[in-house]
């Protein structure tokens, strides 16, 4: 157990250093300096040489790159090139909005999965579980942003319910924080919700032919009875790998989804970034998004150990 | 058993539909793509425009026709790379040593933890926008999905007689591989191909949408998509043309990849590949 745990966490550690190798790696292969990106191909070599000396990329790449590694061990994640304000800041305040985002979303997609997909699989011979299931595969078909923009359509501009765009501050005005935050976590959880419905509709159908189930009714608790006293936590298991590999999903969901709500998360940032070529708040921020999605993983894989007793024994 | 070739029928339906409008558009649609026609302004479906015009006048449905193109390119060169690279190493990781297996599996771990659009998103930052750009991403990020596959399929085809019976004869793993692994193999990844394709038009439409993609005088339905959301109020219908398609497309694919998984192998379990999204 003990020996499993702290091989996750070494696999963990490796892999947020090849990443922070590989996402510098490929800032670092362009041609010219980060410098001439962010002043524009016109701008004068001496503006280009000042801003590098300013910002210390006239150092050889392997310093660069050990300064950058310790800034972020230090949550000091330098200066933007082109607005020379503190970075960490900056994305502290926009991780937060992603946050709100994500979290409600997933909460909201495992509102809607597991009974629905408990449902689909229960009633996977009658129309009824077929006719769920055509629909969450209608669901999957439909990315975020298009249901995004489909939702805006109707509940904004056609019945003026809710607001098309925009972001406030739950402390500032919690109404209205609600308002605009329904529509977006509507398209991202509505869309995983259908994915993972899927899920868990095939692991519960699955949990539904094991041996343990058919004594359960052999001892005469009821089907539904029967699944969740002793199938629901064994169903658990592929689903929760899933919700695990899904937040890479939600994340990117999540950066399109500000763009169509105007809303100023990591993804808007990144976005903004990318076109006021800003290379070390790009690299920052896809820094911060894959050490997210690696370190959901690895707690994905300390959750099986909790779900399933059976897996801490395995090697 | 009815069931299942009905979701063979409409998926392969859906894609034939979606692969026909790309190939018409090359020497016919109905109007010229690019052709603005001011007077045409947001115009309604008619005989003239069947569904109806964009904001500058140009025809919906030729655009929606040449979309489909840049939709079935990247598609095609992105999951067709992946294969490329994916299935020799998922052959590699199964055939030879253990440790060399593990290693490959670690790396594709970690690979899914970047996924397409941030990869693109950071391959745009510094290469400037393109589709080429999102085909490489694409691709690279698809990659995993072969690699586990082809490698859960060979290290089953491995343990089977024919090959131990192939190994005692002295055949040479090359050899074991091409001739007795990899046709066993096959249906795997063809079905896998088919789902990775459904991820692919997510990725790209997703890449458009936020002018990541094709550049603006290429018609993308994501672009199309993106185009529209100024416009909800006026005319709605320009959303839904391109979010129909998109979804049809991703539907069709998922649905033959499901279909095709039924027919080529029965046995295979149930193995929702959505995952890789």
């Amino acid at each position: 157990m003990i020996l499993r745990l702290l091989s996750r966490l070494a696999v963990l550690v490796a892999s947020l250093a090849v990443s922070t190798m590989v996402v510098f790696g490929f800032m670092v292969v362009l041609p010219g300096s980060p410098a001439r990106v962010a002043l524009g191909v016109n701008a004068s070599d001496a503006s280009v040489a000042q801003l590098e000396q300013e910002f210390g990329l006239d150092r050889p790449k392997g310093v660069q790159y050990l300064d950058w590694v310790g800034g972020l061990l230090r949550f000091d994640l330098g200066r933007s090139y082109v607005s020379r304000a503190e970075i960490a800041p900056q994305i502290a305040d926009r991780l937060q909005v992603t946050l709100w985002l994500v979290v409600t979303s997933t909460v909201l997609a495992l509102v809607i999965a597991v009974p629905l997909g408990v449902l689909m699989a229960v009633r996977h011979r009658r129309a009824s579980g077929v006719l769920l299931s055509a629909l969450s595969q209608v669901g999957v078909a439909v990315p975020a942003f298009l249901a995004g923009v489909l939702l805006v359509a109707l509940f904004s501009v056609r019945l003026g319910w809710l607001p098309a765009n925009g972001w406030t501050p739950p402390v500032e005005d919690p109404a209205m924080f609600l308002e605009q935050l329904v529509l977006p976590v509507l398209s991202l959880g509505l869309v995983q919700g259908a994915v993972l419905a899927r899920y868990v509709r095939s692991a519960v159908l699955d949990v539904m032919r094991e041996d343990y189930i058919r004594t359960a009714r052999a001892k005469g608790l009821r089907p539904m009875r029967a699944l969740v006293r002793h199938g629901l936590r064994n169903a658990a298991i592929p689903v929760v790998t899933v919700l695990g590999l899904q937040l890479a999903t939600l994340l990117v969901g999540a950066v399109v989804i500000e763009r169509v709500f105007v809303i100023p998360g990591l993804g808007s940032g990144l976005l903004d970034a990318v076109a006021n070529r800003d290379l070390i708040l790009v690299q920052d921020i896809v820094m911060l998004l894959v050490t997210a999605v690696l370190i959901v993983n690895f707690v994905v894989d300390l959750l099986y150990l909790v779900i399933d007793p059976r897996l801490r024994s395995v090697r | 058993m009815r069931r299942r070739s009905g979701t063979l029928v409409i998926g392969g339906s859906l894609v034939a539909m979606v692969i026909l409008a790309a190939l018409v558009s090359f020497v016919w649609t109905p109007h010229d793509p690019g052709l603005v026609v001011p007077q045409d302004r947001l115009a309604g479906p008619s005989g003239k425009h069947w569904l109806g015009a964009d904001k500058l006048g140009r025809d919906e449905l030729s655009r929606l026709m040449v979309g489909a193109r840049t939709t079935l390119l990247v598609g095609i060169v992105s999951v067709g790379v992946a294969a490329l690279i994916g299935v020799p190493l998922g052959l590699v990781a199964a055939m030879t040593w253990r440790w060399l297996g593990e290693i490959l599996m670690r790396v594709s771990d970690f690979v899914l933890a970047f996924p397409a659009v941030l990869l693109a998103i950071m391959l745009t930052a510094i290469y400037g926008s393109g589709v080429v750009i999102a085909m490489i991403a694409i691709g690279i990020s698809t990659i995993p999905a072969f690699a586990r596959v082809v490698r859960s399929g060979a290290l089953q085809v491995m343990s089977t007689e024919y090959v131990v019976a192939a190994r005692a004869a002295g055949r040479r793993p090359v050899g074991i591989g091409l001739r007795h692994v990899l046709p066993n193999v096959t249906s795997l990844i063809i079905v896998q191909a088919s789902v990775s394709f459904a991820i692919a038009i997510l990725a790209e439409a997703a890449l458009s949408f936020l002018g990541l993609g094709a550049p603006p005088d290429v018609p993308s339905w994501g672009r199309m998509l993106q185009e529209s959301q100024s416009l909800l109020q006026q005319a709605p219908r320009l959303a839904i043309v391109p979010g129909v398609a998109i979804a049809l497309a991703v539907l069709g694919f998922n649905l033959l990849g499901d279909g095709l998984r039924d027919l080529l192998d029965p046995r295979l379990q149930q193995r929702r590949v959505e995952v890789q999204r």
